[in-house]
């Protein structure tokens, strides 16, 4: 047995902070990353979907003869032949798998359409040419029902929300609309969003594989935790025997977050035929059968006296849900934390529609609210006459201004100061339209962005080998947050090992369940587990060596040790796991961590009560305008950003970038076009939905001004969303600077400023 | 149904073929080369992109037997200083526009080293200086919807001879 004895202690730098390059990289850069649609199985089949082409209405005929005659066509699956699958039934008060349910329909159960885009027919064929061409030669006769499909014509009959438990809708505090009516100084705007799709590159797919009644998913999902349950429930198969593979996702944003139907019908179809099947969805088909972000129209009225505090805060909204489905988003979530009016009121509205349930899309709320309360806000810092800066340093909180909870950390001010002075705000000449570079109009903008932390359960087990290895294990999901690096770097700290000597395994349905990818919250939700984890881990390793006569850990208590150096170390000695374990005769030490739900929503409601916390930053945006055409370009940007304590200096800040990047789009470019007849969508692709491409984006400056959060594990705060928050009112600020022009329906194209 | 062969990675491959496959799929589907990816399967996303006899192009946008005796090379058969220098600048996220993204820089570079102009290409220059701005403009046709974009334009900075230590714009 060898002891390490060390007069002089080596302490490494922690791994959690640094710029650590992501452990899946290589993989992805070489092409040896296997997403979902690339999983070869002996007998594969493929299918592909007929989508309705009414926004509601009965079939009444559906004619599949021509399709079943082509050769290498297998099956042709309609409501007249298809298995039924269960339905969903009530899930528990905190069964949070119910949000998994992109919409409440029973695919081919029946003769009802209920929205533009539904499956009404699956082909499955030898070839995915042959499974396309032959879902093109389905008839299908409709009798079409009256719809409501037009956002724009329902908005005199949106309907109040309530508060819920998870949600808050509404607020009030003092009389808002009294105080702005006297307000000497105020603004009323109006501000329009359109729908949006999160358009991630690898479009939905799935490969579904029976065994008897055993059953291997692999599928891009969010929460494979939650795609488990659902499936277990639509088909009647315990959980235990369906595994869900998800590895690598090819970008979510949110749309892979719950469950859509192309996954159903490529499980149902599976069992049909008695042939693995995959299923990929085309781009057109992601559009009409995964929901995308709710249009908006938005209120914010605020009031201030002349030195700019504020008197008034009111900010209404509409959005829509569907007839099948979908959850109203939170629009007005940020006016409720950012600045300290005397007077709020917020009031949240929706409509119900014939069109496929909208869900998440990264930021629900926020990175559409955030546009209106801050073009609002620098709306009335030039009806101030006032710097926009100062205007929101006049009228930051020091509790939170609606419930009155205790702020766990707040660096607006730092932001706002620091980033101004590196983005060279005092270059700004207050004036509109009066900076210019050549020929081209120069304005400069700057927004708060905000989103709200919090955290999920979520179990994971610690496996520390007598060979020094770590494995982390957790059913979590990497789609690009370097979700794997970041644990891993925690782990490696915990324990005191080296960050190549632990292995995560995650995007598995068989490892402990994980929190979802979703709402900012995996990263900290997991950091919880694993540190749990290897501190029980830690404790079990000294208890080993305790026992072993002549230790130099004998005697001592785990709060006295550090973990180093691939052990446990005190000032006069320590001993490396490698030697603990081997005189214990232990191939490893594993510790599991379970996290219940009740529990869980227990603390989380009882912390509410007491804090609010968020990520928070500060976007400085110049754009150039073509005073002939109005063509606005981002040309520099700066983010100021606090997150927390920041796990991964890389990551994090391609994080906070890739937000931008889609808030650019956003602001610039991005909408989903419905037509306001039919309810179908007419540019489902790529060419008509324009999302940002490189000459789209500048050089993206990032600096973290965070500090870490007292109340969140390791004081890590979610920053997968916050990135996009504020973005739109950033460009449209600095739009409004050069050209004088506020525009505030979204997307700001040229037209608009002509 | 057609016979093609072509060289795939280096290595000879031979297909009997329907006419209607195309370039994408047979890799993908027929061949188990799945580095090349489908994200639009219309040539408006580039994560297809794949290299013939060095040129870039959107395999989704071709038949696969337009390439009977042609040499493909797909990121599996990529071993680039680019591979090493995205993972470095954090040039990728999820991954999946990756390998188009690497295989249409590999090309683009060759295009600039030819002398190749983009429309942004001013003055006089043979071959153009490959500022930040002439890398955003060549590589717009591959799309990121992670928004790795500042981390690829650095990654192939880094590499291309022309532009290393240039502070860019």
């Amino acid at each position: 047995m060898t002891t390490i004895t060390r007069a002089e202690p080596v302490t490494r730098t922690p791994y959690v902070g640094r710029a650590v390059d992501r452990i899946d990289g290589t993989a992805k850069a070489t092409g040896q990353a296997r997403f979902a649609a690339e999983h070869h199985y002996p007998g594969l089949a493929h299918a592909a979907l007929v989508h309705s082409t009414v926004a509601r209405g009965r079939i009444t005929a559906i004619d599949a003869s021509a399709a079943r005659a082509v050769p290498g066509v297998i099956e042709v699956l309609t409501h007249e032949n298809a298995p039924a699958m269960k339905p969903l039934g009530k899930g528990g008060p905190i069964d949070l798998s119910a949000m998994a349910s992109g919409t409440n329909v029973d695919y081919l159960a029946t003769d009802e359409v209920h929205w533009n885009g539904q499956p009404v027919a699956v082909v499955v064929a030898e070839t995915p040419e042959t499974a396309r061409y032959a879902a093109g030669l389905v008839k299908v006769t409709y009798q079409e029902l009256p719809s409501v499909v037009d956002f724009a014509a329902e908005l005199p009959n949106a309907v109040p929300l309530k508060n819920s438990m998870i949600m808050e809708h509404n607020a009030e505090k003092g009389d808002a609309e009294s105080a702005l009516a006297a307000a000497p100084v105020s603004v009323d705007l109006t501000f329009t969003t359109p729908p949006l799709n999160h358009n991630a590159i690898e479009p939905h797919a799935t490969t579904a594989v029976w065994d008897g009644d055993k059953l291997t998913v692999h599928e891009p999902s969010q929460c494979i935790a939650f795609l488990r349950k659902h499936l277990a429930k639509r088909f009647g198969v315990p959980e235990p025997d369906i595994r869900v593979l998800s590895p690598y996702v090819g970008g979510g944003f949110g749309g892979k977050g719950s469950v859509w139907p192309g996954t159903l019908l490529a499980v149902l179809a599976a069992r049909a035929t008695g042939r693995p099947v995959r299923l990929v969805l085309t781009r057109e088909g992601v559009y009409r059968t995964v929901g995308g972000r709710t249009p908006s129209t938005q209120r914010v009225a605020l009031g201030a006296d002349e030195q700019g505090r504020l008197t008034a805060l009111i900010h209404t909204s509409v959005a829509r849900t569907s007839r099948i489905g979908g959850a109203p988003e939170p629009i007005t979530s940020a006016s409720r934390h950012l600045y300290a009016a005397p007077n709020i009121l917020l009031r949240e509205s929706g409509i119900t529609l014939d069109l496929l349930s909208p869900t998440f899309m990264r930021a629900p709320g926020e990175a559409i609210g955030t546009f209106a309360l801050e073009s609002a806000v620098d709306e009335l810092a030039w009806k101030l006459g006032m710097d926009p800066i100062e205007l929101r340093l006049a009228n930051l909180p020091e509790r939170d201004p609606v419930g009155g909870q205790q702020l766990t950390r707040r660096t607006l001010r730092q932001a706002y100061t620091k980033g101004a002075e590196l983005f060279g705000w005092r270059r700004r000449d207050p004036r509109a339209g009066a900076m210019r570079d050549g020929r081209l109009l120069v304005g400069m903008g700057v927004a708060t962005a905000y989103h709200p932390a919090m955290i999920l359960p979520a179990s994971v087990t610690v496996r520390l080998h007598a060979d020094g290895t770590v494995v982390v294990r957790c059913g979590m999901q990497e789609m690009g947050m370097g979700a794997a690096t970041a644990q891993a770097q925690i782990a490696a700290d915990e324990l005191g090992v080296p960050l190549e000597s632990v292995r995560v395994e995650y995007g598995d349905s068989d490892l402990p369940d994980g929190p979802m990818a979703g709402g900012s919250v995996q990263t900290a939700s997991v950091a919880a587990g694993v540190i749990a984890a290897c501190a029980k881990v830690k404790k079990e390793v000294l208890a080993l060596a305790r026992r072993v006569p002549g230790s130099p850990l004998r005697g001592h208590r785990l709060d006295d040790l550090h973990a180093r150096d691939s052990g446990l170390h005190h000032a006069g000695g320590g001993q490396t796991y490698a030697d603990i374990l081997t005189a214990a005769g232990r191939d490893h030490v594993e510790a599991a961590i379970k996290s219940g739900m009740l529990g869980f929503v227990l603390r989380t409601l009882r912390d509410r009560r007491r804090y609010v916390k968020a990520a928070t930053a500060v976007h400085f945006c110049e754009v150039r305008v073509d005073p002939d055409t109005m063509e606005v370009r981002v040309a520099r940007w700066l983010s100021a950003f606090d997150a927390g304590r920041i796990v991964n200096a890389k990551t994090a800040a391609s994080q906070m970038r890739g937000g931008v990047v889609m808030g650019i789009g956003l602001a610039l470019s991005e909408q989903t076009l419905v037509d306001p007849r039919n309810g179908r969508i007419v540019n489902p692709s790529l060419s008509e939905y324009h999302v940002p491409v490189h000459a789209d984006i500048p050089r993206i400056e990032v600096h973290d001004v965070g500090v870490p959060d007292p109340t969140m594990p390791l004081g890590v705060v979610g920053i997968g969303e916050v990135g996009i928050t504020g973005v739109a009112a950033a460009v449209a600020n600095a739009v409004r600077h050069a050209t004088g022009k506020r525009v505030g329906d979204l997307p700001i194209t040229l037209d608009k400023l002509l | 149904m057609t016979d093609i062969r072509m060289k795939v990675n280096g290595d000879v491959v031979s297909l009997d073929i329907e006419p209607w496959v195309s370039l994408l799929d047979a890799l993908r589907d027929r061949l188990g080369v799945t580095g090349p990816k489908k994200g639009c399967d219309q040539g408006a996303c580039g994560a297809c992109t794949v290299l013939v006899d060095g040129i870039r192009i959107n395999s989704c946008l071709a038949l696969a037997v337009q390439y009977d005796g042609r040499e493909i090379t797909t990121i599996e058969g990529v071993d680039h200083p680019l591979q090493e220098a995205f993972v470095r600048h954090d040039g990728l996220q999820c991954g999946y526009c990756t390998p188009g993204q690497i295989c249409s820089a590999i090309g683009m570079l060759a295009e600039h080293a030819a002398g190749q102009p983009s429309v942004v290409t001013t003055g006089q220059d043979a071959p153009p200086r490959l500022t930040e701005q002439e890398i955003r403009e060549r590589m717009s046709g591959n799309l990121c919807r992670c928004g790795a974009y500042n981390g690829i334009v650095q990654a192939i900075l880094d590499v291309s001879t022309d532009g290393a230590g240039e502070p860019g714009r």
